[in-house]
């Protein structure tokens, strides 16, 4: 299934392949790209946003998804799987509550709220992206556990399991195509999120278009946008892969 | 001698905990001079007084006590008492002490509310709310619960008690804005949902009966999801601004109400569409064929069975579409669609905090009061409809 393997035409028609290529064009040759942007807006004395680079404005924004993705799927994850133990069943509805609540706050009022708590800053729009990403996360974690039939458990206790056995033997691997669809929600959200971040002081991607809209630049704007949008449409179809591989993992 | 005390409610334990952590080390509110000055931390034993006061401190003990209830019917309801009406009189509290404070101090001193309370405020929620849960109550009865304690804090606002707290203070000196902007962030949903609504409801009836529809629609919108809100924002307004050019005096611009309606109704066409279609298609068949062997037209069928059965699937993607356009109709203000979204960004931009919270805070309140009340409306379709076998809930 990988680029290595396929024929031309599925190489064409690969939406991963396609998005992975227009999203490093478009990081690499964004300054090559200069002139066309002087020719479209002749008024701007600045056609390309040149404060940061956008390799390095790219690279901060995956930083900031995947920081905040992955301690959301610890300690998401890691909630899940307690309240679906016998000694933390108590909780679970507490935790569903929170989690069915939270995710009916918008991201951006979230991540607004984070300043007059924390302050402005790159660590504010961490925390912030964390929480919200741990809903959904913590949401499906709970489902795919329980979707695990009883009678698998039964057999899996019956083979001499222990808890952690079953747990990360049994389990874990089931409800992993439910888990990664959280996942899956909470990092597509956070990609955006994180470009609005730039408004609560941290350095993404969403820098030249806040500061493109700012100061009435439109150039920067649509610099920004098209690589936020190629970043975003490139990791939903990863984790496209990834889900049809998991798929055909976990029915092995 | 030892006293063994039976533990029944760990949620409400933990919970009890957590208030009493943040009551001790936390501030309870922040008191600032002035907007520029940044604030001292007022703790929560300082601002104890009064009516407020005594309540809180009685139902701070009661939650404290909680835990070591019995699970009975008067146990839990004394539960839920205890915490909602602490989170109500923890927002006495700020608003007497924000007057205290606010006595022999300028006009430009600001009290806002610090961590401590949000802590404080939340264990006691989540306790009432945990509770109402283990009393048996449902989804809308929990509402109730959380509508309560709103109803508690709306009649002290309305009352004129928390005038001295800072972000009413920035209400006060911007109280015809903020109406315009709750109006025009209404608007703007409302306005998004009306093309969605006539578009994507025969969508979603196509892609039901021709499969060939939604394998063609569906990845589209899918794409158009994934697309961040501020990009697809920023995509638009090139063409539109163009457009504008092309053909003066249209009105078009690529900044404004018009991008944000537009890309408004791109996102909220993949759950419209799609809880149609997933309605439609969970109708059992054979509920089709008794009604087809009553005599009923196809029409009659669409209408009496097909529509009945599908509408509580298609009121919940409703509700997933008007929460998420909420809050991307805050996104919107930075394209100058104006809104509760432009007092928030007007806050960040400008440091003023109480701003922020005056922007965010009702596009939290508007999108939780959307949620309930379409999930009251779920519910009662739900429940008109009644049980059919091989068919659950949405």
């Amino acid at each position: 299934m990988t680029g290595a393997g396929m024929a031309p035409r599925e190489l064409l028609t690969d939406r991963l392949m396609l998005g992975l290529v227009a999203l490093v064009a478009l990081v690499l040759g964004m300054p090559s790209l200069k002139p066309l942007f002087a020719t479209l807006y002749p008024g701007l004395d600045r056609p390309l946003y040149e404060a940061e680079s956008f390799i390095r404005l790219t690279l901060d924004h995956m930083a900031l998804v995947g920081l905040s993705s992955l301690a959301a799927i610890l300690l998401g994850g890691g909630a899940g799987i307690a309240v679906t133990r016998p000694w933390g069943r108590e909780f679970r509805g507490l935790l569903e509550t929170i989690a069915t609540m939270g995710q009916t706050f918008p991201p951006v009022a979230v991540l607004a709220l984070a300043v007059p708590v924390m302050g402005f800053g790159q660590e504010p729009a961490l925390i912030a992206l964390t929480l919200y990403a741990l809903l959904p996360v913590v949401e499906n974690t709970v489902a795919g556990l329980d979707g695990v039939p009883a009678p698998v458990l039964d057999s899996a206790r019956g083979l001499g399991m222990g808890p952690a056995e079953v747990l990360f033997r049994v389990e874990l691997p089931l409800a992993a195509p439910v888990i990664l669809a959280g996942v899956r929600t909470a990092v597509i959200i956070n990609v955006g999120t994180a470009a609005i971040a730039s408004t609560v002081g941290a350095k993404t991607l969403g820098l030249p278009i806040i500061v493109g809209l700012n100061g009435s630049n439109q150039a920067y704007v649509i610099q920004g946008a098209l690589i936020v949008a190629a970043l975003a449409v490139v990791i939903d179809a990863g984790f496209d892969r990834l889900a049809g591989w998991l798929t055909q993992w976990s029915q092995r | 001698m030892i006293i063994r005390l039976p533990l029944h409610n760990r949620v409400a334990l933990l919970m009890a905990l957590a208030a009493a952590a943040a009551a001790v080390a936390l501030p309870f509110l922040g008191f600032a001079p002035n907007r520029l000055l940044s604030g001292r931390p007022v703790p929560l034993w300082t601002a104890v007084q009064g009516l407020g006061g005594a309540m809180v401190l009685i139902t701070a003990l009661a939650l404290l006590a909680t835990p070591f209830l019995r699970p009975t019917r008067f146990g839990l309801g004394l539960t839920v008492a205890a915490g909602g009406l602490f989170t109500a009189g923890l927002v006495w509290l700020t608003g007497a002490q924000a007057a205290v404070l606010a006595q022999g101090a300028s006009a430009a001193a600001r009290t806002s509310f610090a961590s401590g309370f949000w802590v404080m405020a939340a264990a006691g929620l989540l306790t009432a709310v945990d509770a109402a849960r283990r009393l048996g109550l449902g989804a809308v009865g929990r509402m109730a619960v959380g509508g309560a304690v709103a109803g508690l804090v709306a009649l002290q606002l309305a009352s004129g008690h928390l005038d001295s707290l800072s972000i009413l203070k920035e209400y006060a000196n911007r109280r015809d804005v903020f109406a315009d902007a709750v109006l025009r962030h209404a608007m703007l949903v409302a306005t998004a949902l009306l093309p969605t609504l006539l578009v994507g409801v025969p969508l979603g009836i196509a892609a039901h009966r021709v499969q060939a529809v939604g394998r063609a629609v569906f990845p589209v919108l899918n794409v158009v999801q994934t697309v961040p809100s501020i990009a697809l924002f920023g995509l638009l307004m090139a063409p539109l601004a163009a457009l504008g050019t092309m053909l003066p005096g249209s009105g078009i611009s690529g900044v404004g109400p018009l991008p944000a309606m537009i890309a408004l109704t791109l996102y909220s066409l993949l759950p419209i569409v799609r809880n149609t279609a997933v309605g439609l298609d969970g109708v059992p068949a054979p509920v089709r064929e008794a009604a087809r062997g009553m005599g009923l037209t196809p029409r009659q069928i669409f209408l009496r069975v097909d529509l009945p059965l599908a509408l509580p699937v298609f009121l919940s993607g409703l509700r997933i579409t008007v929460v998420q356009a909420v809050g991307l109709a805050a996104v919107a203000a930075l394209i100058g669609a104006g809104g509760l979204g432009a007092i928030m960004f007007q806050g960040l931009f400008a440091n003023a905090l109480d701003l922020v919270l005056l922007g965010a805070v009702p596009v939290i309140l508007l999108a939780v009061a959307a949620d309930a009340l379409l999930s009251i409306g779920i519910a009662a379709a739900t429940h008109s409809i009644g049980v059919l076998p091989g068919r659950s809930a949405p």
